[in-house]
């Protein structure tokens, strides 16, 4: 009777604990300004189902591609396990769907069996890739530290929690009560010799090791940027629809732009408080628009996004990975301060200077490979342009040659000097050869 | 052997005096007006749209900056400035499509300008040409100069992955019956050229290399006798890139719009 009274309170903390940081996450994440990204919406569960249901960005690279399925799927259907294992706590049962299922259990959990060990084995081959070959980009200045433990340790977690499902159904098999599975049957020998008790014991240690690492493992997510398994579904709903070449045109900007070229304009719709921000452009990361936010909580680290960004491989400071960090490293440092003060007091610092600098900002091309390269849908782009708009509009603080282009186009409507009334200048005399070979 | 003329562009303000209307604008944008090397390629298009019969204009000295690399470089005010002013002129042209060789302008003018009452069907010269070449409008040349040619082609960003245009210029360079070579980066994982998003208008950051030079290594390693390209800016950057590493006699840079115009002797 211990027992259920024991998982009841371990499972109700657990998820009580989750739900509470993911409402901080939410929370935080709508610090941000509104976007309207809820329009399309048969579009955008297609996306979701080919983007994050169907890897489809994982596997341009094959390698990493195929080895991340095993997980994914294996890690998918195997946490259906997870169902009967809850209702088997809460119950006080064991296998409660073993005798409704019959021989069709047995094959579900071989199945599972058999995903365990693609599990086991993408765990090892990622964990070489990560320390005993590094590839590049699971190098580089931004992830090292905690980034990289975090990394391994989630492959650390998921190699327990896979060998506590074997410890278990091993011990199992070597009762003649219970019986194996596919896999645990091969495996059986290795606990041949032990005691029915020792058998029984080792069942029980692993299945308990298995579901408080569960619930350890659930917890451990937010912190994480193992966290994308999650997030990955909504990021990639709320992606942008539009061509990657379109930026948004700020709406604050619009109406003091009617105000200047249109006299007839009403000046008092400008003052609308609700339609004017704070800035334009960002500062900081609340001045950045929701999405981005979500997109920096949704970032695996991976670093696709800076290997084939050309400004971070011609060796400027650029990274897009990074942006992606800093902004969520940012964010939760703004969260833990409305956390602490109940809302927000400046802290004196600010996403822009001191964790993402203006150089780095200024060094993209837009050239948008991190996007195109990005499996969860990220726009590093958008976060440098909010930059770039703040350091434009409010700080004033461009490079010289960026202010000679503005005052060009200001002045003669071309970002170099040259007067506008020599644009047809190429037209003059324009000679051109009338024979035609294939005439 | 071959004889020349001289060829008027019209301009819509000419046009409309006259009481005619353009088939189509041809929004030529500051490279394409203004830098010597991108003059050719609009001449190139000129010289095609005048060839296949199409009736367009030019803005002229009416056109100003799509406002790109304002937008780019975060001066959204100038931006907003630049496309309200340009969306004042064209729709009192009535202008209806446009074709630019710019993938900037194109992109601008495609995807930014509608948002602030610019709706036009906007083209880029690469599909334009594509598509008159499918309608049997535009022939070119069978065993042109570039007939067997070892070349490549460089995908910009704004015409690639900002727009999704990868085909169109490729069956171009397959219309000239090249041999069309790859480089190990390219459609979707195309290396930027190190231009766009207003770089061309400051030095680069602190770094270890440029950007058009790591793309031209890129080239250089596929051998080709001509790097093809699709943007004004792209050129610049590729032009000093094969004049950095020397190699200028051997290997040139062309637009598609040149390379056309050439097979088809409209131009040198
Ligand atoms: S868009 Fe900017 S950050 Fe992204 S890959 Fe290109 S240069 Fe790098
Ligand atoms: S932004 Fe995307 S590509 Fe870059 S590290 Fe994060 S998940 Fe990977």
């Amino acid at each position: 009777m211990l027992s259920p009274i024991l998982f009841v309170i371990i499972a109700a903390a657990g998820i009580g604990l989750f739900a509470r940081k993911v409402g901080k996450i939410r929370r935080n994440i709508f610090l941000g300004q509104p976007l309207q990204r809820s329009d399309r919406t048969a579009a955008r569960w297609a996306t979701m189902a080919r983007v994050a249901m169907g890897q489809s960005k994982m596997v341009t690279r094959p390698v990493a591609g195929f080895f991340h399925i095993l997980i994914y799927v294996g890690f998918v259907l195997i946490n259906l396990e997870v169902l009967e294992i809850i209702l088997d706590g809460v119950s006080g049962n064991h296998r409660l769907f073993k005798p409704l299922l019959g021989d069709f259990y047995y094959f579900l959990i071989s199945f599972f069996e058999v995903l365990g060990v693609g599990v086991i084995l993408a765990c090892i081959v990622f964990l070489w890739r990560r320390n005993v070959q590094p590839l590049a980009r699971f190098k580089g200045p931004e992830l090292t530290g905690w980034p990289r433990l975090d990394a391994n340790l989630i492959l650390l977690i998921e190699l327990v929690l896979m060998s506590a499902l074997f410890g278990m159904n091993i011990a199992e098999a070597n009762m003649p009560e219970q019986g194996g599975y596919l896999v645990s049957n091969l495996l059986a020998p290795l606990f041949g010799g032990m005691s029915p008790e020792a058998l029984h014991l080792t069942e029980r240690i692993c299945w308990w090791l298995h579901i408080i690492g569960i619930f350890a493992f659930l917890n451990y997510l937010p912190y994480s940027k193992h966290f994308h398994i999650i997030l990955a579904f909504p990021n990639t709903w709320y992606a942008q629809l539009e061509p990657a070449g379109q930026f948004s045109n700020m709406e604050s900007v619009k109406k003091e732009v009617e105000l200047m070229m249109d006299p007839n304009a009403n000046p008092y719709a400008a003052t609308d408080p609700e339609a004017t921000p704070a800035r334009f452009g960002a500062k900081d990361v609340m001045d950045l628009p929701w999405k981005s936010l979500l997109d920096a909580y949704s970032c695996t680290e991976c670093g696709r996004c800076t290997s084939v960004c050309p400004a971070n491989q011609t060796g400027k400071l650029l990274s897009p990975r990074k942006v992606m960090m800093d902004t969520r490293d940012r964010l939760e440092e703004v969260g833990k301060n409305i956390d602490k003060n109940g809302s927000f007091i400046d802290d004196g610092k600010a996403l822009l200077g001191d964790y993402i600098t203006a150089e780095e900002a200024l060094a993209c091309t837009t050239c948008n490979a991190c996007v195109e390269a990005c499996p969860v849908l990220i726009n590093p782009v958008s976060i440098l342009t909010e930059l770039r708009r703040y350091q434009a509009m409010e700080a004033s603080q461009v490079p010289s040659e960026w202010a000679l282009m503005f005052g060009n186009i200001e002045n003669n409507g071309a970002p170099w000097q040259f007067p506008a009334a020599d644009r047809l200048g190429w037209a003059d005399n324009l000679e051109v050869k009338t024979s035609n070979p294939s005439a | 052997m071959s004889a020349t003329k001289i060829l008027h562009i019209n301009t819509m303000a000419e046009l409309m005096a006259k009481g005619e209307q353009a088939e189509i604008l041809f929004w030529v944008g500051c490279a394409g007006s203004f830098d010597d090397r991108a003059k050719k390629i609009t001449k190139a298009v000129a010289a095609i749209l005048d060839q296949v019969g199409i009736r367009f204009a030019v803005l002229g000295t009416e056109e100003s900056c799509t406002g790109d690399p304002a937008k780019r470089a975060g001066n959204e005010f100038l931006f907003q400035m630049q496309a309200m002013q340009n969306i004042q002129v064209m729709n009192m042209y009535e202008v209806k499509k446009i074709v630019t060789a710019c993938p900037h302008c194109f992109n601008t003018l495609k995807n930014e300008y509608p948002g602030l009452g610019g709706d036009y069907e906007v083209v880029h010269h690469a599909t334009l040409l594509q598509q008159l070449i499918n309608e049997g409008r535009l022939r070119v040349a069978d065993g042109g100069p570039f007939k067997g040619k070892r070349i490549t082609f460089h995908d910009s960003c704004y015409l690639g992955r900002a727009n999704g245009i990868y085909e169109a210029p490729r069956q171009l360079l397959e219309a000239l019956d090249v041999e069309l070579v790859e480089m190990k980066r390219s459609k979707t994982n195309g290396l930027c050229c190190g231009a766009g998003g207003a770089q061309m208008f400051k030095e680069a950051e602190k770094g270890t290399k440029e950007v058009n030079i790591e793309r031209i290594e890129d080239a250089l390693e596929v051998q080709p006798s001509v790097v093809a390209a699709a943007c004004p800016f792209c050129m610049t950057m590729l032009s000093d890139g094969v004049k950095q590493k020397e190699r200028e006699n051997e290997i040139k840079v062309y637009d598609l719009a040149e390379l056309i115009a050439q097979a088809n002797g409209l131009i040198d």
